[in-house]
């Protein structure tokens, strides 16, 4: 049951196959079983059984709220929850509980779904690897599953099992590795240079960022409010196209949100691609790129062409620049965002009261870690009046170049961008530690963070397993507002490709999943 | 009539206008004197600036005075949230969860504020840009709950405006000469909260009910040279501010700040290094410290010693300016677009889409025609329509309610309005100067003087005997003219048979007066007409009395 697709369970809620309480506490118990790999920060038990039997009521009464309703999803801690715990796991929101829904958290809740908890992330969403939260790491479910295991014996290297598990990627780790392990059907994450779908491509998920403008921030504690949007991490297309239906459109806390109204975001099945035109961007292609998600990605390619699909190489000049632009622009909002947190009408205090000025200075350095800090000097830096000119507005001229880029790639006739959306699959967390935060988010970023620059759509599809078992994903960018259609080309995708289902049999085997879709590792994409 | 018109104001009362000479003569302070004292002689008394007298072999100092006005934009809920508004609420009733600037939160622009805003620009003068931006202003302070103020820095709402205010001087004292005051900007901005500190217990209490409210920040080109002329540019201000509704633009209440931009130099040099001095939260207090703050750097600088650029407070108990320790350094605010807000962009008639929906946009054009009447054209009314002198027109503008408290008594009486401004201006005002009170406050209501002055216009009773009607008004409340007149029979005597009795037993009872008068000394006929009128006991008309006199001496 619980490795169907939302629609699935969602009509077998219908049908009384099953109660959104038994799936409520086969979720409960499977995230009790996966505790290990730190995917949730607060599991909010009480709650969503709470809300499992109002769920109930409705059905029994056959007034279903619609397809969420009953349906186990988790959020990621820097989305704003009312009497639940959110702490972006920092000591800086240790204990503190909002008094109010995010947005997007209130129309899921208002749609009848089951919040399970609260997911791990990077502080305040600074990273790439959802290693660098105040709660630990967070473990990829791959670094467990069968199809890595075998990979691993076959070539073992001495490493000790227990230290080397893999990274989830980030910052929205806690999001994937809770819909990996089939905690919940859906999870929310936030993308501001690709935290959404670089964890996605790890897990093996569906990533997926909106446009910005498209799902309302309001409640979503922000990193970089031009860049930020909420994401959503599934494990099929179409359940991401659910929730987005749900999610969008206009807030009228959320200034930025499009005024207009959003059609419905149910997707047809594409059965014809003859008339689409997908772009390469050449300056995706770097030389970091491992040899295994280059050849995906020609295969994919390949296969939009053998199917009928227009594939042309496109060009997008100022790639080049587009993280350096980023760090910036990245760095001055987040020493502007993170001013307010100085100890005074929430979240932590130090206990030091010579001065306004000592006690603030004490609060910032025990509340943040090193990451957060040294973004805030760098932010600052930019902001002094003496190098606003150089960094600051340079970096938004630059911002703008990037995003003219794919405005006349899309201006010329391409519907939808194809790139990978890593460099590689997940690594080791001992390898991964081995460079900064900085080093790191700047190589994992490389791929995604021009379309947040740009507000664009974007979705990271998994598309096959590395020689190693472990999930590749590739990514899809569409025109802005343009949605739909991008997630009605990577749903077409998604059903070329038939991605593996993760198997985890010392973990799930005694929870009665009845996986479906359950492929064989070797299977990937199909040959011409 | 030639009683004084123009006043400075008693203590706690509002100071009425400005006195500067043509040039250099200016520095009269704004007087606190208990016995109202004519302007002229208060600039004789009070030359502040050695700028009057320049030393030998020096050059005369000329001051720079620019001004940043803030005016809490009078509204029911606050610029970026939908908390309300209200003056002496509960400390941090009023805060929204964006107020306390709850991770996660975000502005809402209140539509109303961007109206006040470009209501005010359109009333200054100023062009209205139909986009403007937003941007956040960083500094650390325990009341700036997001450690940002969302301003208007790069592009605001209004620009390019002016200001016309009439100061007294010219080529001759008596007359008034408009000036104008170029408008460099109007923003809209968030209000801090407000700090309370308890030294004894070492710790701020924090008010976050003002958090957020919307300010509209003024900002004036560096025009004026001295106190009184800013006093006069910011009472302008409030007047118009008022007249509009946008802002209460009460200073005791904090409804509107001014910040004093302040250098001296020598006429022909580059200007000097000026400081800003904050805290000015009366008129008053303004033009003091503005005029001490000139003062102190002439004879800085005349003693060898450098201006720094600094901000400064008034200390309105010792009368001075002194430097603010907690603005050491120059504070570098890092501004920053504001991410969270688009562009506000702005319609007239001409540029507004098709189909738009009301609701969502402001057309400039329409919130033109709504602009109500200015108080410049207000007073030029009142100029054509009554015949009031110009300075007339100021005084009654400029105390609170005595503009609607003349109209009423225009309304219910035949008396002719420069007698009834008179009234109003010297009379009443006077008496509410000696005691302290506003017009609001007065026990002499309009119907009560326009009963008063139908008396005096119909010649019931002499002017002199209306002084003490109204006299007795004020004392007694609630007792109608008629009543008093009555009761203390104060009526003319319109006996004229009976007057000329009185007029002749007063001349046979005076001889030496009537010679003198017949001998050709002209005054001695008013000792005479004062003898009759004590005896008719102030009831009769002088004029009557004159008449009468003449031709009793001529027979």
């Amino acid at each position: 049951m619980l490795g169907r697709t939302l629609r699935e369970v969602s009509a077998a809620l219908k049908q009384g196959q099953i109660t959104p309480t038994e799936l409520c506490r086969k979720c409960l118990s499977l995230i009790q079983k996966t505790k290990f790999l730190n995917a949730y920060i607060t599991v909010s038990e009480e709650v969503a059984l709470k809300q499992a039997e109002e769920s109930e009521k409705r059905y029994k009464k056959g007034q279903s709220l619609g397809d969420l309703d009953g349906i186990p999803i988790a959020v990621k801690d820097n989305f704003s929850t009312s009497g639940i715990e959110t702490t972006c796991a920092s000591n800086m929101l240790k204990g503190y509980v909002p008094p109010y829904n995010a947005t997007v958290v209130q129309k899921l809740l208002d749609q009848g779904a089951l919040l399970m908890g609260k997911t791990n992330l990077d502080e305040f969403a600074m990273g790439s690897g959802s290693t660098d939260g105040v709660f630990g790491p967070v473990k990829n479910p791959w670094s467990y599953s069968k199809q890595y295991r075998e990979k691993k014996q076959q070539n073992p290297r001495g490493e000790s099992e227990d230290s080397n598990w893999l990274i989830t990627g980030g910052s929205s780790g806690g999001s994937a590795a809770a819909v990996s392990t089939f905690t919940c059907f859906a999870a929310l994450g936030s993308d501001t240079g690709g935290s959404t779908r670089n964890p996605a491509a790890h897990c093996g998920l569906v990533g997926f960022k909106p446009s910005y403008g498209l799902v309302s921030r309001h409640g979503l504690i922000p990193l970089v409010n031009s860049m930020d949007v909420p994401g959503i991490l599934t494990r099929y297309v179409d359940d991401t196209a659910i929730v987005l239906d749900i999610l969008a459109g206009h807030d009228p806390k959320d200034s930025t949100t499009v005024q207009e109204p959003v059609k419905s975001f149910i997707l047809p099945t594409l059965t014809d691609v003859s008339k689409l035109c997908i772009g390469i961007p050449k300056e995706y292609l770097v030389p970091e790129l491992s040899s295994e998600v280059r050849s995906l990605w020609s295969k994919a390619a390949d296969l939009f062409e053998s199917e009928g699909a227009k594939v042309i190489e496109v060009s997008l000049p100022h790639t080049c620049y587009s993280i350096i632009c980023y760090h910036v622009l990245c760095t001055s909002e987040v020493a502007s965002n993170m001013a307010r947190f100085d100890g005074l009408e929430y979240g932590h205090r130090c206990d030091i009261n010579v001065s306004t000025e000592a006690m603030y200075a004490a609060t910032r350095r025990e509340g943040f870690n090193d990451v957060v800090r040294g973004r805030i000097l760098s932010g600052n830096f930019f902001l002094l009046k003496e190098n606003y000119e150089n960094y600051f507005i340079k970096a938004q001229k630059v911002r703008r170049l990037i995003a003219n880029d794919f405005v006349n790639v899309f201006n010329s006739g391409v519907d939808v961008l194809l790139t990978p959306t890593t460099l590689c699959e997940a690594v080791p967390y001992l390898e991964f530690i081995k460079e900064d935060n900085r080093t790191r988010s700047a190589q994992d970023d490389i791929f995604t963070q021009a379309v947040n620059m740009a507000g664009l759509p974007a979705v990271s599809i998994p598309v096959s397993l590395s020689s190693k078992g472990l999930p590749v994903g590739l990514q899809f960018i569409g025109r802005a507002f343009c949605d739909q259609q991008l997630l009605t080309v990577a749903k077409w995708f998604e059903k070329q490709v038939q991605f593996p289902v993760i198997q985890l049999p010392q973990l799930l085997d005694d929870c009665s999943l009845s996986l479906e879709n359950e492929k064989l590792a070797s299977v990937s994409l199909k040959q011409q | 009539m030639a009683a004084p018109v123009l006043r400075w104001g008693c203590p706690g009362t509002r100071w009425v206008l400005a006195w500067v000479g043509g040039g250099y003569r200016r520095g009269a302070s704004i007087g606190s004197t208990s016995n109202p004292t004519r302007e002229q002689s208060a600039v004789a008394q009070k030359p502040l600036h050695t700028a009057q007298k320049p030393r030998k072999g020096e050059h005369k100092w000329e001051a720079v005075v620019g001004l940043e006005i803030h005016a809490q934009i009078s509204s029911n809920s606050k610029l970026f949230s939908g908390s309300e508004v209200c003056f002496s609420a509960p400390p941090n009733s009023l805060v929204s969860f964006f107020d306390a600037s709850l991770p996660g939160t975000l502005p809402v622009l209140n539509r109303r504020c961007v109206e006040a805003a470009v209501m005010t620009g359109l009333a200054l003068n100023c062009h209205i840009n139909k986009k403007s931006l937003f941007d956040r202003k960083h500094y650390f302070y325990a009341d700036l709950p997001a450690g940002y103020q969302i301003t208007q820095q790069r592009l605001p709402i209004a620009v390019n405006g002016s200001l016309v205010y009439s100061v007294w001087g010219g080529k001759k004292p008596s007359q008034m000469v408009s000036r104008t005051v170029r408008i460099k900007q109007i923003q809209l901005e968030q209000d801090s909260g407000k700090s309370l500190h308890d030294d004894l217990r070492a710790q701020t209490l924090i008010d976050l009910n003002r958090a957020g409210v919307g300010l509209l920040e003024v900002v004036l080109e560096p025009d004026l040279s001295c106190g009184e002329e800013a006093a006069t540019v910011v009472r302008e201000l409030q007047l118009i501010l008022q007249a509009l509704g946008t802002s209460q633009a009460n200073m005791s209440e904090g409804q509107l700040r001014v910040d004093a931009n302040v250098s001296v130099h020598h006429p022909g040099e580059p200007l000097g290094i000026r400081t800003e001095v904050k805290n000015l939260n009366s008129i008053r207090f303004l033009a003091k410290a503005i005029d001490f703050e000139i003062q102190r750097q002439i004879n800085e600088l005349e003693t060898g010693g450098e201006i720094l650029n600094e901000t400064r407070s008034f200390d309105c108990q010792l009368g001075c300016t002194v430097p603010m320790r907690d603005k050491e350094g120059k504070q570098d605010y890092r501004f920053m677009p504001e991410p969270n807000l688009p562009p506000l962009v702005l319609y007239d008639t001409t540029s507004l889409p098709a189909g738009a929906d009301s609701q969502q946009v402001i057309n400039i054009d329409q919130i033109r025609d709504t602009l109500p009447e200015l108080p410049s054209v207000t007073r030029e009314r009142l100029v054509q329509q009554y015949g009031l002198l110009p300075e007339h027109s100021f005084t009654l503008l400029n105390e609170v309610g005595l503009l609607e408290f003349f109209q009423n008594v225009i309304k219910e009486t035949r008396a002719e309005p420069k007698k009834v401004a008179n009234w109003v201006l010297n009379t009443f005002l006077g008496y509410l100067k000696q005691q302290n009170l506003a017009v609001s406050e007065s026990p002499v209501s309009p119907s009560a003087l326009a009963e008063l002055l139908n008396l005096l216009d119909s010649k019931a009773i002499s002017s002199s005997a209306a002084k003490q009607v109204f006299q007795e008004l004020w004392r007694a409340e609630g007792k109608t003219a008629a009543q008093v007149v009555s009761e203390q029979k104060l009526e003319l005597m319109q006996d004229l048979e009976a007057l000329d009795q009185l007029c002749l037993s007063t001349m046979e009872g005076h001889p030496q007066v009537v010679m003198d008068v017949k001998k050709g000394n002209s005054r001695a006929i008013n000792k005479l007409i004062g003898l009759v009128r004590k005896a008719t006991l102030s009831r009769a008309d002088p004029a009557l009395i004159k008449d009468i006199l003449e031709k009793r001496l001529q027979s």
